[in-house]
């Protein structure tokens, strides 16, 4: 009992502790912590926000609606005079979308004399319908006269309707399908001639004023083309010039100036390398507008910093003993560099080429100045033709009002984004893999 | 004989001699003398006297012969006078060239009927897909012609000294293997000029920058004087019309600087402080796993093109404020579907992962000593960030928002979708401005013809752009590098 009385008469004798505000204290720390997430969080649900918005407007796309007609190649639509043998423009001329119509009013159980319903039918079908027919014929005349089954694609509207995206409650005259044409598409649907297939037109087709038959076939082949002229350009310019500066040489006035520039060349603009392109690729040297070649040099400008900056870290991080070792042993500067310091530097160089060529991939700006949003139908035969790339196609889409190109667009978007990512990610990887700690 | 074909020819020539000299080097190898260089090195300076010197050749002579094929058709032009069909002489030239391009196109029984007058050639050359000029005129053919001829045979004669000065590099070479011939030390000299041959690349891309802006900024201030560019406060170019000397526009640059800044004020306003404070987090409280999760998704936010944020902003981002705005107001919308505020927000979400890396990379660079010292003396973590790392780390921060600010300030795609075309000088960030970067798009896009201030402005606006970036870079960079220098 006693004891207990003293331990409290001590416990009240003990000098009060010193305030120092420890509750207050750690209340900040908990507040700059939860500030520290919140801005974590923000990046990230901003990226999450995006790409949700991107990818649910921009699935859709990979689908596109298609209507399957039994078209019969009527000779006398395709050629009344019987003239084909002699002239070789009759095929051309022909009045081919008639025939997809005759074969959709058939379909649909529409009496052909009904006008005033077969004019209801007009933009059911996509234009497109008549190269397709075309094609079909010029590639084997013998058709003519038969009939066979041909998948036509829908116009865009359609399209549109057929994938729900439509509200249907606006009335008729505000949009832009009628509700005839409603009524038909579900006929179709139900019968299954009218269905959606993937739409391997979004990857082959070139630039089109039709949505339903545009899409980034020359753009894919574009970017292709740059990214190879990038890959070979700028890897082996950048290696040399990285080895010359780590490796050979001597501290003076030149090899700072060198670095300054290159330092400074990384965080130059975009757009002025494309006003470089433009000055000296194009007005001095009088090479061709809209080129992927032209492209492709100025990108390789662009990328060069940053594969020099990369390959020099990577140059930097094999050990001193190696070099002295392989010197050691007789090889020569030359041969050390070459035969030990570059293939364990490999690594570090891939993985900033790949960074490299992935920016280079994204970028936009340069190339609108050398003039690659033309409007390009064929696919460009060689790196001097013209040509377009994938973020310019996204933003030639990006500037047409009508919503089955905003749709083309987001895809168009996913597509880039995957083939970037899909390099970013390698990146990472080999980065984890083939990190060394000496 | 095309260039391509005569190189195609001149590596051949290099490989057979690479194969022989390899081949004799060995075969000199007979365990008497110690050879001083491997066998593969006397192939490849067989090779490189085979091809490099040649190939100079072919380049002299192509650009020298370019030059004289330019002599001979001013040459052959008639003498001008009042009333020549084509304006200028340069003119009347390239009209021959394109015209000389076009012949070649034609094969050698077309062109042995050559039509005399310009009217029967069109369709001849149009049916092989060759247009041109409508001003074309009838004496031109025959010069044409003729240009084709000399140009054939100078090609020729090019031809033949590059294969002649090929062989006699390869025969040189081979005739100098001896046991004890240095080749490996002269292959190794020449590519050691390789290497400084390629990084001297970057310094000519500065001067390609710097020089091709330069001239072109000259010629438009011929034009517009620079006083009016850069204090006017209007930007009115007007349509570029030839010969329409009467409506001058109006080149202000200070509303494009405004609305650049303005922009690059609001981007910065979001990036710096959400950018540094994860920075900080991932430093110094992150544990290894939400590192290794987190890091990769913010250099995943720093991958994407800047075109897919300009989308966004436009087509997700910019409908929804203006619906928000309306909604808070019920009825006009206060925030226009492109504005600043828009812009800058986007901006400043793309610059996030910039400013984070830059600032991860100095904060870990802070000694560890003033950590514990700081921590040891009972002060908290977050205590120890606020005054002591941050302190420390200052000057590198400093430098990264910098470097971000230039960036920013050349940022072009998300500016071009989502800021707006309209050059308006305003203090209300809903609003839309207009940047440098988006009028360097507007004035370069479409047709333009290279002698119109409408044209050239963009390469002052692009000069003026890359001056104020590269000021700020410079500083950056000097002040982050001595920060570093600081803590080694």
């Amino acid at each position: 009992m006693t004891d207990i009385a003293i331990d409290m008469t001590q416990a009240v004798a003990k000098p009060q502790r010193r305030d120092i505000g420890l509750k207050a204290r750690y209340a900040a720390e908990r507040r700059f912590r939860i500030y520290g997430v919140l801005a974590i969080s923000v990046g990230l649900a901003f990226l999450a926000i995006m790409l949700i918005t991107i990818v649910s407007k921009g699935y859709t796309a990979f689908w596109q609606t298609t209507v399957t007609l039994p078209i019969s190649f009527d000779e006398k639509i395709i050629d009344p005079d019987n003239k084909r043998a002699t002239d070789p423009d009759a095929l051309v001329a022909a009045n081919y979308p008639k025939l997809a119509e005759n074969a959709l009013v058939a379909k649909l159980g529409i009496n052909p004399d009904d006008k005033v319903a077969v004019r209801k039918l007009k933009g059911f079908l996509s234009e497109g319908a008549r190269v397709q027919l075309r094609n079909i014929v010029a590639a084997d005349p013998s058709v003519i006269g038969t009939t066979r089954d041909v998948e036509i694609l829908a116009a865009a509207n359609l399209d549109s309707a057929f994938k729900g995206q439509i509200d249907l409650s606006v009335e008729e005259a505000r949009r832009k399908v009628s509700d005839q044409q409603i009524t038909w598409m579900n006929q179709l649907k139900a019968s299954g001639v009218m269905a959606e297939h993937f739409n391997t037109g979004l990857f082959t087709y070139g630039a089109s004023s039709r949505p339903e038959t545009s899409g980034m076939g020359v753009a894919i082949i574009g970017s292709f083309y740059m990214m190879i002229i990038v890959l070979l350009l700028a890897l082996p310019i950048g290696v040399a010039a990285s080895i010359y500066l780590e490796e050979f040489a001597k501290k003076n006035r030149f090899t700072d100036l060198i670095e300054v520039n290159i330092n400074n060349l990384a965080a130059v603009p975009s757009i002025v390398f494309g006003l470089l392109g433009l000055a000296v690729f194009i007005n001095f040297l009088g090479m061709p507008r809209s080129a992927s070649f032209v492209g492709g040099l100025v990108l390789t400008l662009m990328t060069l910093p940053t594969i020099i900056i990369a390959t020099r870290a990577a140059l930097a991080a094999v050990p001193p003993s190696i070099r002295s070792a392989a010197l050691g042993l007789g090889a020569s500067k030359m041969q050390m560099v070459f035969q030990h310091i570059l293939p364990l530097a490999a690594p570090g160089i891939l993985t900033g080429t790949i960074i490299g060529l992935a920016r280079a991939l994204g970028e936009t700006a340069p190339l609108l100045l050398i003039g690659m949003v033309a409007f390009v139908a064929d696919y460009p035969a060689t790196p001097f033709d013209p040509a377009t790339a994938l973020p310019v196609q996204i933003y030639l889409w990006s500037n047409e009002a009508e919503r089955a190109f905003v749709e083309r667009m987001s895809g168009a978007i996913i597509v880039l984004l995957i083939f970037l990512m899909a390099m970013n990610i390698t990146a990472i990887v080999l980065r984890r893999r083939f990190e060394r700690r000496w | 004989m095309s260039s391509l074909l005569v190189l195609a020819i001149v590596v051949v020539i290099g490989l057979i001699a690479f194969l022989i000299g390899r081949q004799r080097a060995a075969a000199q190898d007979n365990g008497t003398v110690k050879p001083h260089s491997r066998a593969h090195y006397h192939g490849w300076w067989a090779f490189l006297l085979a091809v490099l010197p040649a190939l100079l050749l072919l380049a002299v002579w192509n650009i020298g012969s370019s030059f004289y094929l330019d002599h001979h058709i001013h040459a052959a032009l008639p003498e001008r006078t009042a009333e020549s069909a084509v304006a200028s002489e340069a003119l009347d030239a390239s009209l021959v060239k394109s015209l000389a391009r076009g012949l070649r196109r034609l094969d050698a029984k077309a062109l042995a009927a050559l039509p005399a007058t310009f009217a029967e050639l069109q369709p001849l050359l149009a049916a092989k897909g060759v247009a041109l000029a409508t001003d074309t005129q009838d004496y031109m053919i025959p010069i044409a012609v003729e240009a084709n001829t000399v140009q054939d045979r100078l090609g020729l004669i090019g031809a033949a000294l590059t294969f002649a000065l090929s062989i006699a590099g390869a025969f040189y070479a081979l005739g100098q293997i001896l046991p004890r011939a240095r080749a490996r030390n002269n292959v190794e000299r020449l590519m050691l000029w390789g290497l400084l041959a390629a990084s001297t690349i970057a310094i000519l891309t500065t001067v390609g920058i710097v020089l091709s802006m330069l001239f072109q900024t000259i010629t438009f201030f011929e034009s517009v004087s620079p006083a009016t560019f850069f204090f006017g406060t209007v930007w009115d170019p007007r349509f570029s019309a030839a010969g329409s000397g009467g409506s001058q526009g109006q080149f202000g640059l200070i509303p494009l600087l405004a609305g650049t800044l303005y922009i690059a004020f609001i981007a910065l306003l979001v990036a710096v402080p959400v950018g540094l404070m994860s920075a900080v987090y991932m430093a110094e409280y992150a544990s290894p796993k939400v590192r290794a999760v987190v890091k990769p998704a913010l250099e995943l936010l720093a991958g994407i093109p800047t075109i897919v944020y300009g989308i966004f902003a436009v087509v997700t981002l910019g409908p929804f404020l203006r619906d928000l705005s309306a909604a808070l107001t019920g009825g006009s919308p206060f925030i226009q579907g492109q504005s600043i505020f828009t812009a800058g927000l986007v901006m400043g979400v793309m610059l996030i992962p910039v400013v984070s890396s830059l600032s991860d990379d100095i904060i870990t660079a802070v000694p560890r000593a003033m950590r514990d010292g700081s921590l040891g003396l009972g002060a908290t973590r977050s205590e120890t960030i606020k005054r002591v790392i941050l302190p420390a780390a200052l000057p590198g921060i400093v430098g990264a928002v910098l470097l971000t600010a230039s960036r920013a300030i050349g940022e072009t795609m998300i500016v071009v979708l989502a800021a707006g075309v309209a050059a308006n000088l305003t203090i209300n960030p809903f609003e839309a401005m207009t940047t440098i970067t988006v009028k360097i798009v507007n004035q370069l896009t479409g047709d333009l013809e290279f002698n119109s201030p409408q044209t050239l402005v963009a390469f002052a606006l692009g000069l003026t752009l890359f001056v104020l970036t590269l000021v700020m870079n410079i500083v950056a960079l000097y002040i982050v590098r001595k920060y570093r220098e600081q803590y080694e």
